[in-house]
């Protein structure tokens, strides 16, 4: 069975470079996608932290806001 | 009408989602992999190089529907005056993209061993090709123009030229004389794919289905973010 896996009856290089090709793809739009995300949310957060007091407690009545700040906590 | 879909309500759900969907894709794809590499048969003709079917074919099926999918969204966009559906199809662009970037490679590589060469301009192939550059136009777009409704309708042009190609791409295989094969997958009528192969397969399209959600919901809760920094700007 492991002969089988390793050889594939000479189509090894053909199948597991598809597969290979495949997760790296996959693996390379996540990194960027995670990466932008955290870029944006990293964005956010000093922007809040530069607000005055009155600006901030403004901001923070928008749920969504406050959202994003529980999650970039969590993170 | 589509309250529910404020970006405001949608966050909540979309932000602590992913972490869900990610387990729920490694856990998919691992045992996907295994049936694909492992357990499934090799085909009577073409031998092991059909397990290549197993990351090529759900690939096309998935770029195929995210077109299809960016477009009714584009032109819902412009029906009911709505931005988020805007917002949306471009966070589903990039899966898409990859996609079908994924389904020309694993194609090449498919076409040498059975085809006997890497390329072929035979209708389907060449279909792709073109589904890939109507993406990258489409990604292009966001990322040149900046005003808003200029970008709306470039992009939704776009769109609405390339899902002309959807059809055609579809089928290519039907209507020409083509290298490569036809369907073995129907709805409608009885499909000529054993059983053992059909699991695996399906398998490994809830697999990519589940990633291209992933992405989506992170490059959408991106795209709420990126707005929500222009509104902190503004205060």
């Amino acid at each position: 069975m492991i002969n089988e896996l390793l050889f594939m009856n000479g189509y090894v290089g053909y199948v597991m470079s598809a597969f290979g090709f495949t997760l790296l793809s996959f693996l390379g739009l996540y990194t960027i996608t995670k990466l932008q995300f955290v870029k944006e949310q990293s964005k956010f957060v000093a922007k809040f932290g530069s607000l005055n007091p009155e600006k901030a407690n403004s901001a923070k009545k928008q749920r969504i806001n406050k959202e994003i700040l529980a999650d970039a906590t969590n993170n | 009408m589509f309250k529910i879909l404020e970006p405001n309500k949608i966050f909540q759900i979309t932000s602590k989602a992913p972490k869900y969907i990610l387990f729920l894709f490694v856990v998919v794809l691992t045992v996907g992999l295994t049936e694909a590499l492992i357990l499934s048969p090799e085909d009577y003709k073409q031998s092991d190089a059909v397990r290549i079917m197993y990351v090529h074919v759900p690939s096309a099926w998935i770029s195929l529907g995210i077109f299809s999918s960016i477009t009714l969204l584009s032109i819902s966009g412009f029906i009911f005056k709505n931005k988020n559906f805007f917002l949306m199809s471009k966070s589903l662009a990039p899966s898409g993209f990859v996609f079908n970037i994924i389904a020309l490679v694993t194609g090449a590589i498919w076409g040498k061993p059975t085809w006997g060469t890497w390329w072929a301009w035979d209708a389907r192939v060449t279909s792709m090709l073109i589904l890939a550059l109507f993406f990258a136009m489409y990604l292009i777009a966001w990322r040149i123009y900046e005003k808003e409704e200029k970008v709306f309708k470039i992009t939704t042009f776009i769109t609405v030229v390339g899902i002309i190609n959807v059809p055609i791409t579809k089928y290519s295989v039907e209507w020409w004389n083509t290298l490569h094969q036809p369907a073995s997958i129907n709805i409608l009528t009885k499909s000529s794919i054993h059983s053992s192969m059909l699991f695996p397969l399906l398998l490994m399209t809830a697999a990519f289905a589940l990633f291209s959600l992933l992405i989506f919901l992170m490059k959408y809760n991106t795209e709420l973010i990126k707005i929500k920094n222009k509104g902190l700007d503004r205060l």
